[in-house]
């Protein structure tokens, strides 16, 4: 299987990132190589073998329902690129 | 599907099929992840810390409580409780979505395969329900320069809400008609409140529905295309918006068209749904376990702990206050729609000295009458006030106290019906009880039979031409004197006695 | 008295019989700082007033006659990835180069009870992602045994400060071999805890099911000592361990006579270097002398391990860095009429071109369609890695191999082919995938670069591989070496 710029510049929209024709190009390259060679995962039969999503074998983390102070506003909006009147302010949607 | 809704369908040209996707956010004190308070309101971003920012590096750590209420909820839908269960993040971006990942239940929810019951003219169904699984909610937007997100040029986030649990509740697309629709929204909601697992506040948007529907010809097997609603934040805007959408999926195929598979949006003010479809955002949510969260493993002993929390569900309810109490199925229904005017049913049976253990004994004829009496004050003046004003069956400014204090007035003939109404208009506005508000102002019902006498015979005096008519055979003389009679005693006098002494009056003359 | 040379433990015992003051080191250190600075290039930030009010107080307690802990008043480094309150947090990224958290990471909550001083934040591939620090955003750290040199990555900055006497211990981040690999590099001591063993709280992450925290030192007994600090369980880290944490340092210092090593053979393959095996195969004979049982094994999925560790980071990593969109935190594209336009360009502005390799290659494993044959698949030959070490674990109580294949390499070397630059980390990938402890200590030297040996343990075994690298350490005194940097 090989990937296509078309699918690179989905993957790219997905991610929202903006390629230049010329990046589209280099990724393109770049994924096809390391998908090609992730292609050696498929010689194993793993049919039998269940995933691992976590090393260490926990269940049932939990904590108590105890309200906690919350942040102060002016710590919570410090590092917004835009604020106005306490909110975090983005350009328009659509 | 009975005869009767076949042949109501059958006036359709084309098969309805709905099913429903409802978020109902959980009543714990803290959020979902962290230990934020969850109450609804506070000025923008005041109830937000770190990790429901989503700043760099923040961890999750799951309540347990949501688990307990979610449990509870799926148990109460007679759903399966998954023995091992995880969470996945739902990725996408939006503003709304501090970390571009909506941390929610993908493959392994933690209840599964249930069903709820419900009554449609009279004819039970029954609707699947697939899944209930946890998620946490996102923030709000506030759409700058304009009154939603269409023609806004800027918006503004708060994430108060962000990080407040929430079960979604997916059905089966088992729901064939509009009332049908309403009909399990209203009954899931019904449920809901008596778990005490949310206060299903549409308005403040803690009950959410979205709906998907599609149409098909009259026997065709295949489900047709179907479209996602949402934003509809109201039995009313449910009603509107299906039947809306009903009408242009069917105009669309009336004229051989094809049904898009789309998201469309609400808009009440436009009164119609309105396409959110574009190019750009072809879906594709890249679920895959959240590493930050570990599994849920489920024990019996755990689930059991949990059942033993399950209050009375409402059709239980329902059939105890028929059978306990001889009201009638509908006035049960209705007052067992919702916990709370159940609770206050049974608050004021037992004020009243009526009540009776869980569908165990049959009150006597006395305690029916009772029952009734309060049964019809609720459904009729108390509901009536109650919907015009901010108050609820939880809050109402009349206790259940206070209104069988108002019975127990009437029931001593204290007072008269008539004068009782305005006694508990008051009792509403005030608060006060009724044996206060009576004193004060001076309501106390006239049954003196010489007082009563001497105004009648006064009326009679005073209007010879109206006893000449009653003698003459005008049986509605009769109700003129009487009004006479209650109108100079400001609706104090005995009705009852009225009219006996109006009678003896009228026969000496 | 060359105070940049010494060990955590040294100092210590200077502070306490009062030889030198708080301040004083901490003053010293500041001075090294500089010195070295325009050769190493190791620091993004430097916390120096602080320090030095910092310092003021543990000598103020010295002087009230009270004890003070064993790190109290050691000056001591972050790399930029750990969240410092009020103190800029860059990830060596443009997206966030002003970002200044608003809280601490639980190591760094431990490191202040600990009395620890910050001197500073350090260098790093941006978000971690790379092999040699060439991938900051604001300029490349140089390896002090050689500045023609890389100092290894992903925490080279960590790395070379160690090396180069900027500060006595760091704490680094291992994802997939970046603790190891530039501790390796740059000759100094470096530990990748088990998966749960060190709190992720506060760590920016990269790939959440393999990142962990770890420390850097100059020898072994120091990183005893802040494995001592960090290491526990912490309820805000829903993967963090509770389990029993033994005292490595107080475990030190008994003889390892009997202690089975395993060579795993896949480890000892054609892409190792000549040379490196050379130092490593003689590291071998010391441990034999010291009365370890040498013995070959095999991890037979070890050639799968790249592939895996290639599709599970970077679907991890697309995920974690999806929240940099410029709306609460970070660089803002200047060009954003739209929401979307802004997203697009904040990000495509605001990372790196390898960061952005990698987040297009973990969406594209995650995207619909794909996830079974990729992220699943990994996950589930994941399973068989992991298995491999529970097999040689049954035989051996530690696994012995080569951190690097090779040597430190020169700039720009590997930059042009990133599968090449990968390749680098071949033998410490596993690891991560297994969740279990490794560490890294200098084995010696080949033509005057060190040369990385990596120990591998049980999980929750790390005490054992700190007992079996101190044995080497005090039979070879291969820990004193410091590279001469003409400052
Ligand atoms: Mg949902
Ligand atoms: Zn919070």
């Amino acid at each position: 299987m090989s990937l296509t710029k078309d699918e690179v510049q989905h993957v790219a929209m997905l991610a929202r990132l903006e390629l230049s024709d010329k990046e589209v190009e280099k990724y393109t390259t770049q994924l096809n190589d390391i998908l090609g060679y992730a292609q050696r995962l498929q010689a194993l039969d793993t049919a039998n073998v269940p995933p691992t999503a976590h090393v260490f074998p926990l269940q049932n983390v939990m904590r108590d329902d105890r309200v906690d102070p919350s942040m102060a506003r002016e710590k919570i909006v410090a590092n917004a690129p835009d604020e106005e009147d306490g909110f975090f302010r983005v350009p328009k949607i659509v | 599907m009975s005869n009767e809704t076949m042949q109501m369908e059958r006036d359709f040209d084309f098969e309805i099929v709905m099913g429903l996707e409802v978020h109902v956010e959980l009543h714990t004190k803290s959020k979902i992840f962290c230990g934020c308070t969850t109450e609804f309101g506070g000025d923008q971003n005041t109830h937000v810390c770190p990790v429901c920012l989503g700043l760099p590096g923040v961890l999750p750590v799951l309540n347990k409580q949501v688990v307990d209420y979610a449990m509870k909820a799926g148990l109460a839908l007679n759903c399966e409780i998954a023995e091992f269960s995880k969470f996945d993040r739902k990725n996408y971006f939006y503003p709304d979505l501090p970390k571009a990942y909506q941390v929610s239940q993908y493959d392994l929810p933690i209840a599964k395969d249930g069903y709820l019951d419900i009554e449609v003219g009279g004819n039970p169904k029954r609707i699947g329900i697939t899944r209930v699984h946890m998620e946490e909610d996102a923030g709000k937007l506030v759409h700058g320069g304009a009154a939603n997100l269409a023609g806004a040029e800027y918006s503004l986030a708060d994430y108060n809400r962000t990080g407040v649990p929430l079960i979604e509740i997916v059905s089966e697309p088992d729901i064939r008609s509009i009332e049908e629709a309403v009909a399990y929204l209203e009954r899931l909601k019904s449920i809901l409140e008596y778990t005490e697992v949310s206060d299903c506040k549409m308005e403040q948007g803690s009950l959410r529905c979205d709906a998907n529907v599609s149409l098909r010809p009259w026997g065709q097997k295949e489900f047709g295309t179907k479209a996602e609603l949402k934003n509809m934040n109201s039995f009313k805007a449910l009603q509107r918006a299906l039947e809306y959408e009903v009408e242009r999926q069917a105009e669309i195929l009336r004229e051989g068209g094809k049904i898009l598979q789309e998201t469309r949006m609400w808009d009440e003010a436009k009164g119609m749904t309105i396409s959110l479809r574009s190019k750009e955002e072809a879906h594709d949510y890249r679920y895959f376990p959240e590493p930050d969260l570990v599994p849920l493993v489920i024990s019996r002993e755990w689930v059991d702990r949990v059942k033993a929390t399950l209050p009375e569900m409402p059709h239980i309810r329902k059939e105890r206050l028929v059978h306990s109490y001889g009201l009638p199925a509908y006035d049960a229904g209705i007052i067992t729609g919702s916990k709370a005017m159940a609770d206050y049913f049974d608050s004021a049976c037992k004020a009243f000295g009526v009540d009776t253990p869980a569908g165990v004994e049959v009150a006597d004829d006395k305690a029916k009458e009772r029952a009734k009496q309060i049964s019809n004050y609720m459904m009729g003046e108390l509901t009536r006030l109650l919907n015009a004003s901010e108050f609820g069956y939880s809050n109402s400014p009349v206790t259940p106290e206070n209104l069988v204090g108002l019975l127990q007035l009437l029931e001593a003939g204290t007072i008269s019906t008539k004068i009782a109404k305005t006694v508990f208009e008051d009792m509403f506005a005030s608060g006060k009880p009724a044996k206060a508000i009576v004193e004060e102002k001076g309501l106390v019902q006239i049954s003196d039979e010489g007082a009563i006498a001497s105004i009648v015979r006064d009326i009679l005096t005073a209007n010879p031409s109206v006893v000449a008519d009653f003698k003459a055979g005008k049986e509605k003389a009769m109700g003129f004197l009487v009004g006479q009679a209650m109108k100079a005693t400001k609706g104090k006098a005995n009705p009852g006695l009225v009219n006996k002494l109006l009678k003896e009056e009228l026969e000496k003359m | 008295m060359k105070l940049y040379t010494k060990k955590a433990h040294e100092l210590h015992d200077l502070l306490v019989n009062k030889e030198i003051s708080a301040a004083e080191l901490v003053r010293a250190q500041a001075e090294r700082i500089e010195a070295a600075e325009p050769k190493v290039q190791a620091f993004i930030t430097r916390t120096f007033d602080d320090a030095m009010a910092q310092a003021a107080k543990v000598d103020a307690k010295i002087a009230a006659g009270e004890a003070i802990g064993p790190l109290e008043g050691i000056p001591m480094a972050l790399k930029d990835n750990m969240c410092t309150d009020g103190v800029r947090t860059t990830c060596a990224s443009k997206i966030l180069h002003n970002f200044v958290p608003p809280y601490d990471a639980t190591v760094v909550t431990k490191l202040k009870e600990a009395g620890a001083i910050l001197m500073g934040k350090c260098n790093m591939d941006e978000f971690a992602m790379g092999s040699s620090t060439e991938n900051s955003r604001f300029f490349a750290t140089r390896n002090p045994w050689d500045i023609e040199r890389v100092p290894g990555g992903s925490s080279g900055g960590s790395a070379a400060a160690v090396a180069a006497g900027q500060a006595v211990f760091t704490l680094g981040s291992d994802t997939g071999g970046s603790i190891r690999q530039p501790a390796a590099f740059c000759g100094v001591v470096g530990m990748k805890p088990t998966y749960g063993a060190v709190s992720r709280f506060g760590l920016v992450a990269f790939a959440s099911s393999l990142d962990q925290i770890g420390p850097f030192t100059r020898d072994v007994r120091d990183n005893a000592r802040v494995m001592n600090a960090i290491a526990g369980y912490d309820l805000k880290d829903s993967t963090s361990a509770p389990v029993d944490y033994p005292d490595y340092e107080a475990l030190l210092g008994q003889s390892v006579k009997g202690w089975r090593v395993g060579l795993p053979k896949e480890y000892f393959g054609e892409g190792i270097g000549p040379e490196v095996k050379a130092v490593i195969e003689k590291a071998v004979k010391v441990l034999e002398g010291l009365g370890a049982e040498i013995g070959e094994c095999s991890l037979p999925h070890t050639e799968y391990a790249l592939p895996v560790y290639y599709l599970i980071a970077p679907a991890e990593a697309s995920s974690n860095l999806a929240r940099y969109d410029g709306v609460r935190y970070g660089y803002r594209s200047e060009e954003a009429p739209d929401l979307n336009t802004m997203f697009k360009k904040t990000r495509a502005e605001g990372f790196g071109e390898e960061v952005k390799r990698r987040i297009m290659l973990g969406t594209y494993a995650l995207s619909s369609g794909y996830y079974d044959a990729y992220y699943l698949k990994a996950q589930k030959v994941r399973t068989l890695i992991k298995g491999d070490f529970d097999q040689a674990f049954e035989k051996f109580d530690v696994l012995l191999s080569p951190t690097s294949p090779t040597v430190a390499f020169k700039f720009g070397d590997r930059t042009d082919n990133p599968l090449q630059m990968y390749l680098s980390d071949i033998c410490t990938l596993s690891v991560n995938l297994a969740g279990i402890p490794a560490l890294n200590i200098n084995a010696g030297f080949a033509n005057g670069l060190p040369v990385g040996l990596q120990l591998m343990g049980k999980a929750f075994d790390e005490a054992k591989l700190l007992q079996l690298a101190y044995a080497y350490e005090q039979a070879t005194g291969c820990h004193s070496q410091t590279p001469d940097l003409g400052v």
